[in-house]
């Protein structure tokens, strides 16, 4: 007790101590540095010392106790009780956490398949949890009742096949269970095969932003090879395939909500990974292996401001595959709006093959049958 | 061959008063020694310098990520131009955690502790003089110094050591130019891991060779100690799973260096289009988690072995089902070779393929569950000691539990989509990898310490050491999940960018400062551990009262172990408080006819091959009687 209290009170100094020298640290100044790493070296010698101090003090505790004949410190019922007293701050705290600190998760899922990984989790959450509370109740509560003394003899249990076969074959039926449930509902998320009417968007991830491209009037993605890519080609499309010509770029990931959007996922250097997690939604971006992802959201960003209570919401989309120095900072925004709000967005795209890009390639103006949106102006989307 | 040369340092030489041919000159005592407890010494030293290097690294990330926005102009000091203006650099923060994830997971978890235990208890548990083969167990010693020596000095490259993260995918890890970590510190990574490869691999030949075919009289399969199974499972994974992982780094070498294509195509990097074509990144992915996964068996499997010996002798009771846990672990063996995709299931792998990983992955978490249950049996109507070892034990089987079980939730492969390379993810390995297999190798420090430095810890200083450090753990891994959830990716060198990531920073503060404090707690080890060394308890042949063979060596170490012949043994090593016997512990060399009052039939079930022995023996046993 005593220890644990001298901790807290250590704890304690440290922080505050940390406090002084972080307002010392932001002159920057050489000396007063070394005062502040000075003063952490004093403060971990005088921790030392007291520590060395309180140990003579116990030692001497208890001899003292022993020459009158006492027992002495019985250090063996001390750390029994400290392991209850452990499980009841421990089932405090857990409790604590997982009511205060679990409550900062994610809002409810957007997307339709993110509803049933919301149910898997929740089933998961709670046949977990009381497996939790209760190994860890047991754990520290045998260590608490069968705390030893001279005066007992352990008992002699070497096995006992009964209660071993009960204990193997419950959790073996209820993973089973889990097992199902999450393989079913596994093969409906991931399946990606295209339907008509799914939109599909093009993400492509590089070293460290998005691009994304839309499909224009045909609906329909061009296709891409590597090798095409230039600084104005930036994804490098391939402009002899018709579909290509009317792409459109956008800064902005916007989707329809409740349509059904298949993302197309490519990455041009390393990997990356396509993660919307409130959407409950990640794919890996792969180069040289395109991926898909499919699902139809299901709550606009103007609901979900409301229900958040957060005016400032914004779904994003960021990178979460380890890619380099900038991975922490490669995100976008997406925004779920309605069927015609939609509608008037994309009208105001620009299309990826620019008059630039258009002379560059040799492509004739008169080709360009599906671009119509070539001339609008770009500001209106910057929003 | 090799048995040969070890019965040659054997006993006659030490009945002979130390006259070898060699000298015992300090170059071969301490530093080029052939024995295996040395050896012990040496990877436990160098293992506990690696995880304390480790530590200071996770710290500094640690400072980063409490505190983006301020400058520390120590660490400018310190780092120099890693730390420009006294801030991390957001590359040298990714050289931090794939240096300390590399550090823990091999060189700590790995070496350290299947070099320590597997080094020092083998040929003491099964009763042998040493390993099969003393030099090349040395090799596998110095290979792993080089290892580590030459993983540390990436920090020396101008560029800053390896940065990809300690899983090193491709392409980051192979386009020199896609980070600057990418470049020489990535080379020294590939060199100082095949070395680390050479000695994991010279090691658990070693082991394996040792356990299957020098065991003493008596000691058959089913009497050896769990710490014995665990090991030779550990090395049996080690021996099958290592050479994999050599081919990933081999071809990542020459993707490198020699301008193959096997994991690298369609590239564009900084708008360059690169020639590579046909290969596939995740044909990397494949082959370092098929050796990734069952690594981390190899690193809990020797803390679960460690954490059960201590728990049994320390409750003074047998291990609960000796049998289900020996099963258990060859279960986990077997399985954890089949599940490595469940690292992958959001990597575009087929699907279906994520759906069957998906059914073997949770299946290994019946195993885990027996063994869990099991633990707690032991415990339960035990007589328990908190020694330092006992609490170190129990905290590894708490942080087993707690970190198993998040497990479910990334085996499913639907919740994992929305959980995977998130903080739930750091949560649940430094959990069940991190804390539990750290936990089982303190207890067996602190266990085996009598054994290894002839000298006792001191425990008052282990029970501080023990309860800051676990509620340290805790507190620090503990919120984690919660940040997971709330889709807090891992590897982020700052969340300031976000939004909706700021109302974690101070949370972040806060297992910042546990850390620190954990970290101080481990200052309290060293402390305890280099003092007691010198300055400890002389510690008793048997202090613990326990029934293994290595605590019938004598307290001063002999090349050779025992002085006289080795020891046979006659039971399994768990006969604690058995009923009818006056103490409450019956080594393994004390033969039943000493014990007559506390033998019984029961103790036989199980082995038939025994029973039968054994109603020999009682037949002929009523013989002897007979004729007294
Ligand atoms: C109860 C059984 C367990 C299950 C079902 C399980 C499942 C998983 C899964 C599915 C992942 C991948 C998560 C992701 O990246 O999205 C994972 C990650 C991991 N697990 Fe476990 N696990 C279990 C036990 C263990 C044990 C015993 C250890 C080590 C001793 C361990 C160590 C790790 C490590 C190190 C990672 C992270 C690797 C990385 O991405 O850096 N797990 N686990
Ligand atoms: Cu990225
Ligand atoms: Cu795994």
């Amino acid at each position: 007790m005593l220890l644990s209290m001298f901790l807290l009170l250590g704890t304690n100094m440290l922080m505050a101590q940390d406090a002084a020298t972080g307002t010392v640290a932001t002159d920057s100044d050489k000396s007063a540095m070394w005062l502040g790493v000075g003063y952490y070296a004093l403060l971990l010698l005088v921790a030392a010392v007291s520590l060395v101090i309180l140990g003579k003090i116990l030692r001497v505790y208890d001899l003292s106790q022993k020459i009158q004949g006492k027992k002495g410190i019985n250090w063996n019922n001390i750390m029994g009780f400290v392991c209850i007293i452990f499980l009841i701050a421990g089932i405090y705290g857990a409790t604590w956490s997982l009511t205060v600190q679990g409550s900062m998760s994610l809002p409810e899922s957007a997307s339709a398949h993110g509803v049933d990984t919301d149910n898997m989790f929740t089933v998961t959450s709670i046949l977990t949890l009381i497996v939790f509370f209760l190994t860890q109740s047991l754990l520290f509560g045998f260590a608490f009742f069968y705390r030893g003394s001279d005066k007992r003899k352990a008992h002699y249990l070497p096995h006992n096949n009964t209660i071993e076969k009960i204990w193997t074959i419950i959790p073996a039926a209820v993973l089973t269970v889990l097992v199902v449930f999450g393989f079913f509902t596994w093969q409906k998320i991931e399946n990606s095969t295209e339907v008509k009417g799914d939109i599909n968007i093009d993400v492509t991830g590089h070293q460290f932003a998005w691009e994304l491209r839309y499909p224009g009037k045909d609906g329909k993605l061009g296709a891409l090879d590597y090798k095409l890519t230039t600084g104005d080609n930036k994804l490098g499309i391939d402009f002899k395939d018709p579909r290509s010509l009317d792409d459109l770029q956008a800064d902005t990931l916007v989707i329809p909500v409740n349509k059904s959007i298949r993302l197309n996922i490519h990455a041009q250097d390393v990997i990356h990974s396509v993660y919307m997690p409130h959407f409950r939604l990640q794919q890996n971006a792969v180069p040289g292996l395109p991926t898909f992802f499919k699902f139809i959201p299901t709550i606009t960003t103007a609901e979900m401001r409301v229900r958040t209570d957060n005016p400032k919401f914004e779904y994003l989309l960021y990178c979460n595959k380890i890619c380099g120095g900038s991975h922490y900072n490669m995100q976008k925004v997406v925004r779920v709006v309605t069927a015609e709000e939609y509608q008037d967005w994309i009208a105001k795209q620009k299309p990826y093959l620019t008059d630039k890009l258009r002379t560059e390639l040799k492509l004739a103006a008169d080709k360009s049958t599906s671009a119509p949106q070539a001339a609008t102006n770009r500001l209106a989307l910057n929003n | 061959m090799s048995t040969l040369a070890v019965h040659d340092h054997g006993i006659v030489h030490h009945e002979e008063g130390h006259e070898h041919h060699h000298k015992q000159t300090f170059l071969n005592t301490y530093v080029f020694s052939q024995d295996h407890k040395m050896i012990a010494k040496q990877f436990l030293i160098t293992g506990i310098t690696m995880a304390f290097i480790g530590m200071c690294l996770s710290l500094l990330f640690r400072i980063q990520l409490a505190y983006p926005d301020k400058a520390f102009p120590l660490l400018e000091t310190l780092l120099g131009r890693f730390a420009p203006g006294g801030r991390l650099s957001p590359d040298f923060y990714m050289s931090l955690v794939t240096i300390h994830g590399t550090i823990m997971v091999f060189f700590v978890l790995t070496a350290g502790l299947s070099g320590t235990f597997a080094n020092l208890l083998i040929p003491l548990q099964i009763g042998a003089r040493d390993m099969a083969s003393p030099f090349v167990n040395m090799l596998s010693y110095w290979f792993f110094l080089m290892a580590s020596l030459v993983m540390v000095s990436s920090f020396l490259v101008q560029k800053g050591p390896a940065s990809g993260g300690w899983t090193i995918y491709p392409p980051l890890s192979a386009l020199p130019k896609a980070m600057p970590g990418s470049g020489e510190g990535m080379t020294l990574w590939l060199i100082s891991m095949v070395l680390f490869i050479a000695s994991s691999l010279m090691g658990g030949i070693n082991y394996i060779s040792t356990i299957l075919n020098m065991r003493t009289k008596g000691m058959d399969l089913w009497k050896m100690p769990l710490t014995i199974w665990a090991l030779f499972l550990t090395a049996v994974l080690g021996v099958l799973a290592f050479p994999v992982l050599v081919a990933g780094v081999v071809l990542l070498i020459f993707d490198r260096s020699f301008g193959t294509s096997f994991y690298l195509s369609d590239i564009v990097l900084n708008g360059q289009v690169q020639p590579f074509e046909g290969g596939s990144p995740i044909l990397f992915q494949h082959l370092f988690w098929f050796l990734g996964h069952p690594e981390v068996y190899i690193i809990i499997m020797p803390a679960m072995g460690l954490s059960s010996e201590i728990l049994a002798v320390n409750s003074r009771k047998p291990i609960f089902g000796y049998h289900a846990m020996v099963y258990s672990l060859i279960g986990i063996s077997v399985l954890s070779f089949i599940v490595w995709g469940h690292h992958m299931f959001v990597t575009g792998m087929n699907p279906f393929l994520g759906g069957v990983f998906m059914i073997t992955t949770l299946i290994i978490a019946v195993p885990s569950a027996v063994k869990t249950f099991n633990w707690l049996a032991t415990l339960w109507r035990g007589n328990i000691r908190f020694t330092p070892g006992m609490l170190f034990a129990i905290g590894m089987v708490s942080f087993f539990i707690s970190g198993g079980l998040t497990g479910i939730f990334l085996g499913n492969a639907a919740l994992d989509i929305n959980l995977h390379d998130t903080y739930f993810v750091v949560a649940h390995f430094h959990l069940v990898m991190g804390s539990a297999a750290i936990f089982g190798m303190l207890a067996g420090v602190y266990h085996w310490f009598p054994k290894m430095f002839r000298r006792m810890m001191d425990e008052r200083l282990g029970y501080l050491h023990f309860w800051i450090t676990f509620i340290g753990a805790y507190l620090v891994f503990f919120p984690m999940h919660f940040m997971g959830l709330d889709g807090v990716p891992r590897r982020y060198y700052a969340f300031t960018e976000f939004e909706s990531m700021k109302h974690w920073l101070t949370v972040n503060v806060f297992i910042t400062w546990a850390a620190i404090m954990s970290g101080v707690a481990q200052v309290v080890f060293i402390a305890n551990f280099i003092y007691s060394i010198f300055f400890g308890k002389k510690a008793t042949q048997n202090p613990w009262n326990a029934n293994t063979l290595e605590w019938t060596t004598p307290v001063e170490h002999l090349h050779g172990n025992w002085p006289g012949e080795i020891p046979t043994v006659y039971r399994w090593p768990y006969d604690y408080s058995k009923p009818g016997h006056e103490e409450d512990f019956i080594p393994q060399t004390v033969p039943y006819s000493q014990t007559m009052s506390s033998n019984s039939v029961h103790d036989f079930e199980d082995n038939p091959a025994g029973l039968e022995e054994y109603t020999k023996w009682a037949v002929a046993n009523k013989v002897n009687e007979q004729v007294k």
